[in-house]
């Protein structure tokens, strides 16, 4: 296990993360000149047959990806969220319709690349690659978390997209802490309202969380970092003994958690919701978190949200 | 195999082409008539393959870029054990394996989905590079249109083979001159592939009568050997709807049905 400081940036769990994975396991990891940023690219000292680099040409990189794994191989591709978007069609036909063991941890994720401004910045990701079938998308909320998911995506059969950032974001879990895929993580109880978070929006919920009980209310918060499949099971219960439910997220609010729990929620308890999210526009440069705070994606964003969703209890 | 023989399993081969999109009122004729000699002389010279062990990992991988040539595909397959021939009029209808495009492992011995086109080469491209790794020397056949080169991917997929030093990764070019809407140097003219291949790296031939045994089958010798230094290319100059006077050569039938009365005429020509 790496050694965890108080703040890292979840993509740092990558190349420790495929170093472990090697020992156990007939990974390939695949590359489009971003090795080094992804943190991949660690695993080249050590196994530099395993690693292989296509140049900056994503789309033959996930269609090589695919037919990699057809020989045998769990194939790991790594490059920036938006560039992963960029081979779309690549991994819908290539990966997802033959579903092959292809995982794709998407570095730079949401608004991570602050000053790098819009282009660079996925707000879109989680929605893109929720939409394929077989695919199973999850984004940690920092990078123990980060690092169990490579563990678990390399022994999980099939297609994984995972979303990591480059922000240093406050770790939250202890050292060693395991992940499952497809089971959120209920970090904190409560009974006045459901806080439903992924990705550096888990921090801010619990911190949220923290302001609203000075205020009496409690809030439950619970790390939904599995979003396809969604863990129904722990939100049709969150829905059910809290009564509201606020979803927070680095991403477009149309596409991405908040709509995937609506959708579960509207056919089967629904209940008030409020979503802290991206509305409709994309990012621009500044520093990541003052992006986070341009868009609303603050402490401040969520403790509103809660308020107004416990006003429609 | 003798020519002769060869050369009647091709027509075989045809007559279930165009019986398959006659009764399915729809498919891809024209692309799959002018791969007729490329995929019969490689199945039965070249590839290494078992259809009783389509999963064998030593095998020799065929992929079918060009993912519209199904009904060619799916002939072939029948004709060398893996689909009974009855399947063959289940083309296309609903609970059907043979799709409209191919999909991987429906039926066995079909090695990558397709119908988006420009993804072939990479996807071979992979195999090899795994196969590679697991210290097999199987070669992988990637059969591509013409048109299809439009694609950038593909350019993408042979620069990375000749960098990474891909030996037995063969592509293999219909140039049957026409595409969806019209013909190729009309739509978007690539000039000449063979040339563009030669610039990333390939070994390439591009004089071979994609239409004559011999010459497909010297070919495939040539590449057989020669890729084992790296990756190499065979540009078949073809007629598109070969073997039917009036698709030959004809645009419209890329991909529409023949009528009944053109069934019949072209089931004649080809008895």
């Amino acid at each position: 296990m790496i050694n965890v400081p108080d703040e890292a940036a979840t993509r740092e769990a990558l190349g420790p993360g495929l170093l472990k994975a090697a020992e156990r396991s007939e990974i390939v990891v695949v590359d489009a000149d971003l090795g080094k940023s992804t943190t991949a690219r660690l695993i080249a000292d050590q196994y530099p047959e395993r690693f292989i680099t296509f140049g900056i040409a994503e789309q033959n990189m996930a269609s090589a990806a695919a037919g990699i794994a057809t020989t045998g191989f769990t194939v790991i591709a790594s490059t920036f969220a938006v560039f992963a978007e960029h081979a779309f069609d690549q991994w819908r036909m290539s990966v997802a319709q033959p579903n092959l063991d292809v995982k794709l941890f998407a570095s730079h994720g949401g608004v991570s690349s602050g000053e790098d401004g819009a282009s660079a910045q996925s707000v879109e990701d989680v929605g893109v690659f929720s939409s394929l079938v077989n695919f199973t998308v999850c984004v940690p909320a920092d990078v123990v978390e980060a690092e169990a998911m490579v563990a678990a995506a390399v022994d999980n059969y099939g297609p994984w997209y995972v979303r990591l950032g480059r922000a240093k974001v406050p770790t939250i879990y202890e050292n060693g802490s395991s992940f499952q895929v497809g089971k959120a993580d209920t970090l904190r109880e409560g009974n006045d309202v459901s806080i439903v978070a992924c990705g550096l929006m888990v921090d801010r919920a619990l911190q949220a969380a923290e302001l609203l009980s000075d205020d009496g209310i409690k809030a439950r918060v619970i790390n939904m970092s599995t979003i396809r499949p969604l863990d129904t099971a722990t939100l049709f219960k969150a829905a059910s003994e809290t009564g509201a439910i606020v979803v927070a997220e680095e991403h477009l609010v149309h596409s991405g958690l908040g709509a995937l729990c609506a959708q579960a929620l509207a056919s089967k308890n629904p209940v008030p919701m409020e979503f802290v999210g991206i509305q409709n526009r994309y990012g621009e440069s500044g520093k990541w978190f003052e992006i986070l705070e341009l868009l609303g994606l603050t402490v401040e964003g969520i403790t509103d949200a809660t308020r107004r969703v416990l006003s429609r209890k | 195999m003798p020519d002769l023989e060869i050369e009647l399993i091709c027509k075989q081969i045809r007559r279930h082409i165009v019986r398959m999109v006659y009764e399915a009122k729809s498919g891809h004729i024209g692309g799959s008539m002018s791969a007729v000699e490329i995929m019969t002389v490689l199945y039965s010279e070249f590839l290494n393959h078992d259809s009783e062990r389509p999963d064998w990992p030593d095998r020799d991988r065929f992929i079918m870029s060009k993912g519209h040539a199904t009904p060619v595909q799916y002939a072939v397959l029948s004709q060398f054990g893996y689909i009974p021939e009855d399947e063959l009029k289940t083309f296309r209808q609903l609970g059907t394996r043979l799709q409209g495009h191919s999909v991987l492992g429906k039926p066995p011995g079909v090695e990558n989905s397709a119908g988006s086109l420009g993804m072939g080469l990479s996807f071979g491209l992979g195999q090899r590079l795994g196969l590679r790794l697991k210290g097999s020397g199987a070669n992988v056949f990637v059969l591509m249109g013409d048109g299809e080169h439009n694609e950038g991917q593909i350019w993408e997929a042979a620069m990375a083979a000749s960098h990474h030093k891909v030996s037995n990764l063969i592509g293999l070019i219909d140039l049957n001159g026409i595409q969806n809407d019209d013909f190729t140097e009309k739509t978007l003219n690539t000039n000449s592939l063979a040339n563009k291949y030669r610039a990333f790296g390939w070994q390439v031939r591009d004089d071979i009568d994609g239409h004559d045994v011999a010459s497909v089958r010297e070919a495939f010798l040539w590449a057989q050997s020669t890729a084992i230094e790296g990756p190499v290319a065979l540009q078949f100059n073809t007629v598109k709807g070969k073997g039917v006077s009036f698709m030959e050569n004809n645009p419209a039938f890329h991909g529409a049905p023949p009528s009944d009365d053109q069934f019949k005429q072209a089931m004649t020509e080809l008895s």
